[in-house]
């Protein structure tokens, strides 16, 4: 069965019980300079395996950019 | 004079001048503005991940390549809560805990919103961040501020991008005067290297800027002229600036001037 969730406020489809980390490698993003917010919470890089991805869950992943 | 080095959370610097890493025209002239400013510090910033944006990895493969220390930001945080868990995701990504914490309260000025400003920065003081807010020249703010464990603060001179320059100099006198020992960085609204100069005279720590560099004409001439500017207004402010007062005073010795003769009685 598969699941829709929040990427960067457009939906994205994964397969139910997907965990954060092969959500990452499936969105081809894996070993990317990002960082990864759930539901406005941060998520460190060593929680991305037991993070397990729900339904309507809402996935920020940001780079880096120029800023002021 | 003795060395002048600048000092913020017990780490020296070489410069006074802290600059932006974005809206240049294109990504190398933004490494050759850094590289011009002779800056040790900059700063930048995360946001959402778009594969498409190649600049984006130009920009943080030249800004890595710089080794300046990096100054990361939560710029458009309108809440203490955004702005904490964007800290976090910068902390992790850029493996500092540093941070110049924006919490903006009014869309249209870019203001600091006071109150999540001070929310945010106590919270991220008690995870082990090491916070540069950006906030108003208010005093009774910046105590906060500093109450709850703020090193450094960054009052604004002028809203974001707008290039008037120290709006309020009484406001921003009083934290001189008042925070006498606390690094003070203006932050924000500097136009032109001799607003910027103008800081350093009135003894700010340094200067903090991005628009007036990026959006000048020639960006990298700009950054240089900045440069200048902020080290003759240290200089400046170090070598004791002359009072200012109302009636004219010769420069020239009036004893032995030719062709002065007292009135015969």
């Amino acid at each position: 069965m598969r699941v829709k969730v929040s990427l960067n406020n457009e939906t994205a489809e994964i397969a139910a019980g997907t965990s954060l980390s092969e959500a990452i490698e499936q969105w081809q993003l894996g070993g990317k300079k990002i960082a990864v917010a759930v539901n406005g919470e941060f998520v460190p890089r060593s929680a991305y395996p037991l993070t397990q991805l729900a339904p309507g869950d809402q996935i920020d992943i940001v780079k880096p950019v120029g800023g002021g | 004079m003795q060395e002048d080095k600048l000092t913020l959370y017990g780490e020296q610097f070489n410069s006074r001048f802290l600059l932006g890493t974005a809206l240049y025209p294109s990504p190398r002239s933004m490494r050759d503005a850094v590289a011009a400013a002779g800056c040790d510090i900059v700063t930048l910033g995360l946001r959402r991940q778009n594969p498409a944006d190649k600049d984006g990895e130009a920009i943080w493969d030249y800004i890595r390549q710089s080794g300046c220390k990096l100054l990361p930001n939560t710029a458009g945080c309108t809440s203490a809560k955004e702005a904490v868990t964007l800290a976090q995701m910068s902390r992790e990504i850029f493996d500092t805990a540093w941070i110049k914490l924006e919490v903006i309260g009014d869309e249209y000025n870019l203001q600091p919103d006071p109150f999540g400003l001070v929310e945010a920065a106590a919270t991220l003081i008690q995870q082990g961040f090491k916070v540069l807010p950006y906030c108003t020249d208010d005093l009774i703010l910046c105590r906060r501020l500093l109450d709850a464990g703020c090193q450094v603060l960054m009052p604004w001179g002028a809203p974001i991008g707008t290039g008037q320059g120290l709006l309020n100099r009484y406001n921003l006198h009083t934290l001189r005067t008042r925070l006498a020992d606390t690094p003070l960085i203006i932050d924000a609204g500097l136009g032109a290297p001799s607003q910027a100069a103008e800081a350093m005279e009135m003894g700010f720590d340094a200067v903090l800027l991005n628009t007036a560099v990026a959006k000048a004409r020639d960006p990298v001439s700009m950054a240089a002229a900045f440069a200048t500017a902020i080290e003759a207004g240290r200089q400046a402010f170090r070598a004791g600036l002359m009072h200012k007062r109302q009636t004219a005073s010769p420069s020239t010795p009036t004893v032995g001037q030719p062709f002065w003769h007292q009135k015969k009685p």
